[in-house]
């Protein structure tokens, strides 16, 4: 069993940092829906207050990492252009656009998920620091708590395209190459 | 006791009296920023001009211009706004409903279907 350290980092980028922030995204909306509502049954406590500050502090970070990753260290091995002749195996974009079966999920899946993923850092930046700013408050500016959830919807609906795209891309034409890391030997059969 | 009692009814009245403008500048200038970030988008696939000026990065292509200067924007936005409004209450029914049309033409216009209209 083993792992090209570009598919490593492409691991990394989306079922790491993007999975990982579609699973948060989930647990953001609830806690905001549920406890900070006017008149919410369940108030929120200086201590769920503090938690939930680190909580979308630490989505804001993941949004952040998951675009770089994905934009400055994934992107460049996915658009290379390869020389005259070359075997297109490594060169996913070039090899989506090869053929009219294939070519849309570069020219609307992977052009959509470059841009509509880079929604998702600001969207959830601001969430985190109006909540910052309010904290148990946003019960008393329930307009802001709506503004903040909106946007904190849409990032995980953002999340979502860029992610469901990622993972066909990656079915269709894998991002791989680089130095191969050998995980499990495998026995003889 | 009474010290503890007069601490948090102070606190309680300098939260009602929290002003909304630091949330809504806050909420207005991500609703622009996400926008920045579509508008250069289709700027860059449009203009052969832009598609050379956003190439900040050559592996990454002018994606990385893009994105760079939508997040520049957005931010100093953010800071203009914040300055003007945070001391001050601002009319969120309408910040909303700009932010939230903002971020769903800012949806849209990635879609490239709709991109290419332009």
């Amino acid at each position: 069993m083993e792992i090209t350290t570009r598919g490593l980092w492409t691991l990394i980028h989306g079922m790491g940092f993007g999975g990982l922030y579609l699973l948060a995204c989930s647990g953001a909306l609830v806690e905001l829906w549920r406890r900070y509502a006017p008149g919410a049954e369940a108030s929120a406590t200086e201590r769920d207050e503090r938690f939930l500050r680190l909580y979308l502090l630490a989505m804001a970070a993941l949004a952040w990492i998951t675009v770089l990753t994905g934009t400055y260290k994934i992107y460049p091995w996915y658009r290379a252009v390869p020389p005259a002749g070359s075997d297109l195996a490594g060169f996913p974009q070039r090899l989506l656009m090869s053929s009219p079966d294939t070519i849309a999920w570069h020219s609307i899946g992977m052009e959509w998920k470059e841009h509509v993923a880079w929604l998702v850092p600001i969207a959830i930046t601001m969430a985190a620091a109006v909540f910052f700013q309010y904290g148990r408050d946003l019960r008393r500016h329930p307009q802001v708590r709506n503004a903040v959830l909106c946007f904190a919807a849409v990032s995980f609906l953002a999340a979502g395209i860029a992610g469901f795209f990622g993972a066909m891309l990656v079915k269709n034409a894998p991002v791989s190459g680089g130095a191969t890391i050998h995980l499990v030997e495998g026995g003889k059969q | 006791m009474s010290t503890p009692t007069h601490t948090s009814s102070s606190a309680a009245r300098a939260a009602i009296e929290r002003p909304n403008g630091a949330g809504a500048a806050a909420i207005l200038a991500a609703g622009i920023g996400c926008f920045f970030v579509a508008g250069f988008a289709i700027l860059g696939d449009k203009s052969a001009f832009f598609n050379t000026l956003f190439n900040f990065s050559k592996p990454t292509g002018p994606l990385s211009g893009v994105t760079t200067c939508a997040i520049v924007a957005w931010l100093a936005v953010w800071a203009v706004l914040h300055a003007c409004w945070r001391s001050r209450n601002a009319a969120l029914t309408r910040v909303n409903a700009v932010a939230f049309t903002l971020l769903l033409l800012s949806l849209l216009l990635t879609f490239p279907p709709i991109a290419d209209l332009f």
